[in-house]
This record gives C-alpha cells, sequence and structure tokens, in this order.
C-alpha cells in the first residue's frame, strides 16, 4: 500500500523518477507535435524518439551537461532535452529556422550540436559520432579531465565498421566512453536477426575488452543505474562500457517511413511496451503522484510545448546569401534565437 | 591566423645542398616544433610511436611526448580521422597519419561527410582543426596501393583545405599553419620526394600561409603550373628546355584548395602560354579546375590553348616499365613544353 503523495517524503529515487518522467512527458509532447508539424507540411523531415525516452533520460542523467561529452544519434531527443535542449530549440530546427541554435536550421530534425552542453554535432550518416566520441574520450586523458563521453547510437549503428574501429580503439586504450546502444529491434525495415548474428548486442562488448551490460530500456531504475556505474568506471579510468538497452519503436522510423512492413500486431506489442505509461505507473504506485496531479503535469506540459511551437514558428527564416557562410574560420558568428526563462524550465533537469 | 608571412611569390629558389634536411626530415623536425610549442598537439596513427612512422615522419617524438600524445593506433583509418575529428572538438589539434594516402579512402567517410561539414553544419558553433597527414604518389614500384594519388578526391569538396608541399623547407612552413590553422587540413607529402633533395631549413617559427603558390623558377616563355613531384620534374625538364631556348616559368602551387588564382594570374600574363602538369591522372582532375580557370578568368592574356599533362587514367602496376608508361618523367613534361612553345 503506498502512502499518500502529500504526506510522503520522497526519497531520491523518487525525486529521479519523477525528473526522468517529466523530460520523458516533454519529449512525447515534442514529438506529437513534430507529427503533426510535418503533416501539415511545415516541418520536411521528422525523427521520432517514441518509444525510447525514458531509456535516453535515464543514460543522460547520469552524466554532467557541458563537462562530459554527448554523442547522441538522431533518435535521441529525449536525452538532448535531459542534457538542456528545450523544446523551442527543436522546434526552431524542425521548420529550419535561422536563429536555430543547433544548426541554423541546416539539418534535419532532432539534429542537436551545442559546445555549451558539450552535445556534439549529429551526423544523419550512421554511426559515424562513435569515433568522435571515442576521439573526445582520447581529449579528456591527454588534457587531464576528468570527464566521460556518453555515446549513444541504434542497433543498425552495431553493423557500420566505424562502430567496430571506435570500440575497438576504446577498448585498446581504456578510454573513457559509455557505449549506448538503443536496440529496438529495426533498423528501418530490417530486424535485428538480418542485421547480426547474435541476439544480445551487449556480448560484442567482450570482443573489445569490455563489460557488455543489457538493460530493459523501459525500466527507468535498471537504465539509471546501469549508465551510473558505466560512468563511474569509466571515469575512474576503468576504461569504456558497452550498454545495451532494449526499447521499443513505437512509430516508424520516420515522418518518410510508412512502417508497412510491420504487422499490426508488430505494431501493437511495440505500443504495448511503452515506457511512458510505465514509469507512470510506477510514480503511482510508489505514491510520488496522483492521477490529478500527473494531468496538471500533461496539462503544463503541453502548453508550454505548443506555446514553444508557437513561437519558433513565428521566428525568421535565414537571410539571403547566408548559404554559404561558416565553410571556413573567420565569419561572422552565428546568432541563435535567445531563449526565454520558461524555455529552461522542463529540461536539463540533471544539471 | 596572425603568424609571420614568409613572401610567397618572389621567385626564391631551393638551396639543395649537401646539408639541410629531406622533406621527411623536415615533417618531423616541425612536429616536434610544434608539439614542444603547443601541448594541444598530438599525433595519432598506425606504427606512429614504437616505430617512428613507416617513413620516419614521427620518429623520437613517443620517447619525447611519451605513448599518449604520439597514440599508436590500430589498424582503423576511420576511427583515426573520426578520433581526430572528436579530438579536436574538445581542444586538442591532433594530427593523423595515414600510412600511405592509398588507405585513407576508410577514412574518406570521416574527413568528407564530417570534418568538412563540421562548422557549416553546426552554424559555425564546432570546428575541427585537424590534419590529416599522409605520404602519396607514384615512381617508387609500390603498386597500386602505395602509389596512389588522391588529392583531386578532397578539392571537391567544400570545407576542406590541401596542401601538397614540394620541397622541405615548404613543408616545414606549409605544416605549421596546417596544424595552426582552425579547420580540417589534408597535408599530402609525395614520398618519391621524401629523400631525394635537401634543403636548408631555418629554425624560424615562419608559416607558409595555405592558397599561397610560389614561384619556383622565372622564365618567360610557358608557364608550368604544378605541384609535389611535379615541381621536380619541372626543374629538370626546365633546364633541358633551357638549352633548346625555351624559358620555362614554374609556379609550385602548393595549395590545390584553395589553389592560389593570382598567381597563376600573374605568371600567364607574363607567358601567354599554360601548361599544367600533375601525376594524378588526368580526367577530372585538378588540372580541368586549372584549365577552366584559365580560360574562364585569362583568356585575354593567352597566345595559345591551357593544355595538361597527367599521368593516364589507369591504376599503377609493380612492374617498373608499365608504372612508367602511365606516369610523367621530365622527358614528357620537355615535349609537352616543346610542342606548347611552338603553338
Amino acid at each position: 500500500m503506498s502512502a499518500s503523495p502529500e504526506t510522503r517524503v520522497l526519497s531520491d529515487e523518487d525525486h529521479l523518477l519523477l525528473r526522468i518522467y517529466r523530460v520523458a512527458l516533454v519529449a512525447r509532447a515534442v514529438d506529437r507535435q513534430l507529427w503533426l508539424l510535418s503533416r501539415q507540411g511545415r516541418a520536411g523531415f521528422v525523427l521520432t524518439a517514441r518509444g525510447h525516452e525514458v531509456a535516453q533520460v535515464a543514460t543522460a542523467a547520469a552524466i554532467r551537461p557541458g563537462r562530459d561529452s554527448a554523442w547522441p544519434y538522431y533518435r535521441d531527443m529525449a536525452a538532448g532535452l535531459a542534457l538542456g535542449v528545450t523544446p523551442y530549440e527543436l522546434f526552431l530546427g524542425a521548420m529550419g529556422r535561422a536563429g536555430d541554435p543547433h544548426s541554423g536550421g541546416r539539418q534535419l530534425t532532432a539534429h542537436l550540436s551545442s559546445p555549451r552542453l558539450r552535445i556534439g554535432s549529429v551526423s544523419s550518416a550512421i554511426a559515424a559520432h562513435l569515433p568522435h566520441a571515442v576521439g573526445a574520450a582520447y581529449a579528456a586523458r591527454v588534457l587531464g579531465e576528468d570527464s566521460v563521453a556518453m555515446c549513444w547510437f541504434g542497433d543498425g549503428a552495431c553493423s557500420e565498421g566505424a562502430t567496430h574501429e571506435a570500440m575497438n580503439l576504446a577498448g585498446v586504450h581504456r578510454l573513457p566512453v559509455v557505449f549506448v546502444c538503443e536496440n529496438n529491434g529495426l533498423a528501418i525495415s530490417v530486424p535485428q536477426s538480418l542485421q547480426m548474428a547474435v541476439r544480445r548486442i551487449a556480448d560484442r562488448g567482450a570482443a573489445y575488452g569490455m563489460p557488455g551490460v543489457r538493460v530493459d530500456g523501459t525500466d527507468a531504475l535498471a537504465v539509471h543505474g546501469a549508465a551510473r556505474d558505466a560512468v563511474a568506471r569509466a571515469r575512474r579510468g576503468d576504461g569504456p562500457t558497452l550498454l545495451e538497452v532494449v526499447v521499443p519503436r513505437i512509430t516508424a522510423h520516420s515522418s518518410q517511413d510508412d512502417d508497412a512492413y510491420r504487422s499490426d500486431r508488430e505494431r501493437a506489442a511495440a505500443a504495448a511496451r511503452d515506457p511512458l505509461p510505465l514509469l507512470r505507473g510506477t510514480l503511482f504506485d510508489r505514491g510520488v503522484l496522483t492521477a490529478e496531479q500527473d494531468e496538471a503535469l500533461a496539462a503544463a506540459v503541453d502548453a508550454e510545448v505548443v506555446a514553444d511551437e508557437d513561437l519558433a514558428a513565428a521566428q525568421p527564416e535565414p537571410e539571403p546569401g547566408r548559404a554559404r557562410r561558416w565553410l571556413h574560420a573567420g565569419d561572422e558568428p552565428h546568432r541563435p534565437a535567445p531563449m526565454l526563462e520558461r524555455h529552461l524550465a522542463w529540461t536539463g533537469v540533471f544539471a | 591566423m596572425t603568424d609571420t608571412v614568409r613572401p610567397g611569390i618572389e621567385p626564391r629558389p631551393a638551396r639543395a645542398t649537401a646539408e639541410g634536411v629531406t622533406l621527411v626530415e623536415a615533417v618531423r623536425d616541425t612536429l616536434r616544433g610544434e608539439m614542444r610549442r603547443d601541448p594541444r598537439v598530438v599525433v595519432l596513427g598506425e606504427d606512429v610511436a614504437r616505430k617512428g612512422g613507416v617513413f620516419k615522419a614521427t620518429e623520437g617524438l613517443a620517447a619525447e611526448f611519451g605513448p599518449l600524445r604520439v597514440l599508436d593506433t590500430p589498424i582503423s583509418e576511420c576511427a583515426i580521422a573520426g578520433a581526430a575529428i572528436g579530438a579536436a572538438m574538445m581542444g586538442l589539434r591532433p594530427v593523423a597519419e595515414f600510412q600511405f594516402a592509398d588507405y585513407i579512402h576508410p577514412a574518406y567517410d570521416q574527413i568528407v561527410n564530417q570534418a568538412a561539414t563540421m562548422r557549416w553544419r553546426s552554424a559555425g558553433a564546432w570546428s575541427v582543426p585537424a590534419v590529416f597527414r599522409a605520404p602519396f604518389g607514384a615512381g617508387v614500384r609500390g603498386g597500386v596501393y602505395h602509389s596512389q594519388s588522391v588529392e583531386a578526391l578532397f578539392c571537391h569538396v567544400p570545407g576542406l583545405k590541401v596542401v601538397v608541399p614540394a620541397t622541405p623547407g615548404d613543408a616545414a612552413g606549409l605544416l605549421r599553419a596546417a596544424i595552426r590553422d582552425d579547420d580540417p587540413v589534408l597535408f599530402f607529402e609525395h614520398k618519391w620526394s621524401y629523400r631525394r633533395h635537401r634543403e636548408v631549413v631555418s629554425d624560424s617559427d615562419d608559416i607558409i600561409p595555405i592558397g599561397t603558390a610560389r614561384l619556383d623558377r622565372s622564365g618567360g616563355d610557358v608557364s608550368l603550373i604544378t605541384y609535389g613531384v611535379g615541381v621536380h620534374l619541372a626543374r629538370e625538364a626546365a633546364a633541358l628546355c633551357s638549352r633548346r631556348g625555351i624559358e620555362v616559368e614554374i609556379l609550385d602551387l602548393r595549395s590545390l584548395a584553395p589553389f592560389d588564382r593570382e598567381a597563376i594570374a600573374r605568371t600567364v600574363a607574363r607567358t601567354g602560354r599554360a601548361l599544367i602538369v600533375h601525376e594524378a591522372n588526368r580526367t577530372m582532375g585538378i588540372g580541368a579546375e586549372l584549365a577552366a580557370f584559365c580560360a574562364d578568368e585569362l583568356f585575354c592574356d593567352l597566345d595559345a590553348p591551357v593544355r595538361r599533362l597527367a599521368s593516364q587514367d589507369c591504376h599503377l602496376a609493380y612492374n617498373a616499365a608499365e608504372e612508367d608508361a602511365v606516369i610523367l618523367d621530365a622527358a614528357k613534361v620537355v615535349a609537352a613544353v616543346t610542342d606548347l612553345a611552338a603553338y
């Protein structure tokens, strides 16, 4: 029997779960709006995090934003939000606005980049960023910093040569990297069974002399615990870890994908593993959140996210003549759209 | 770049003497100097530490700077380039060595899709101040995988700088410039030239600005525009042509991306005849772009068609006769100069 939220003293674990839930909720709200924008023809290309959010937030919550480096891939919107990226920024990017701080409107949706938050620049090229994370970890060692590089990627990325090369290099030199594989079992349409001959991606850690850990990516505490252990291990100089988080992909790969290669049953099975209701249930069970509080929270998040979307839509496109700017050093700096206090209220709560 | 600028385009014949250093020694000495000057400079690649590089371009560096700043990597060109990019983004000045330019292709994705786009795609927020070094070029009987000239592949890519020193002094000044540059630079060293010439290289801290050509020889009849090993073939050919009464002006481009348009315009204005020479094969090569530039911008200065002399469009054989049939030599350059001078 759980205590009533009014009277119960929340533990650190409760606070953590509540924060993870809050950011995941923001990510889900942004995700929903992005799909709408796409269908309205106002956003060209939407890459979605739906189903991955809790795993992303729970791993990102294990590093120090702006001090540890973060190397997400294009599905890692929720990881970005956990590190301090705002919904407003995501909408500026999705609508290709000049003031998008991540790429000035040049890159596809959710292609994050932020030197301030030490988030590397997301590339659409699968797995190209794994070597970057390893290089960042190498730089930390050369510079005598205690920073760790956390790198997220999908199951499809495991088939790229860059992944093997990066993990091997990190393993040989025991570099402080945490490799987080978000395994949703599908690389666009190709199932894991046609992507690799092993069932557990974590098993591959052995080939690189690093621990391989596999957890249910819908279990916030399990994911966070494993990520925290891996970060601690990297920080004390014991080398990299391969962390496999098993997650559902609830939507199509992207707004340009019809998802027709999955049966209704397969799609329903993925939806049934949605981590948000699961985490909500956990919070209810622990007496951390009531249904009324949850409704109020969701309404507040929705209102903020929609307000951010509207504000982003009102921002200007790049001015004519800008296209070749920043090919080389020496151009005038980009002027990102200014952030309001409220933009920062819902994200980056783990800093 | 705020460092001392060495005069770039005035006649400055290299002093080839028994003293001085070879091109590969100049590379090594410059790496050492830059690593002493700036603790952010690191070297990574295959065999760079314990062995000091297969061409000894990094000899002695691990002993002085340790196995972390001079990092022996696995045989993983993609990771070498990618780690250099990530390290550069985090504040280092990595110099990545590819053992042969022929093996840079697995790193092509990293250099072209990542390094070249990083600043542009982040609206100027990230930069990749990395140098990608590779020995390249033919004439050493290395066969198809130790002989390639890959520079044109990178010159086509916005966001990259490509330099090719022909002399020890230029290797030193250009390598300093490349390491201190805030953008990615491809640094190709012609391996045939590595130990064939010596030159006294000053211990100065001078850089040669990327994008400046060097007038290697003055002459009024034909402008020979070239780089890399082409400079040495051009010198040999120019001496032979001079005996026949044809004075060749040699322009060593040194930088291919960007290339020195003004220097090309000046020499073509003097001679009215342009011969572009490179060892890389002809089709869709550097020479095509340079010829197009001459045709577009220098038409009124030209007294003859722009000519290209390049290797044949073919892979390079281990068999000496077959390799020589494809690549250039001084006699082929002399023939091309003579033909153009007579137009």
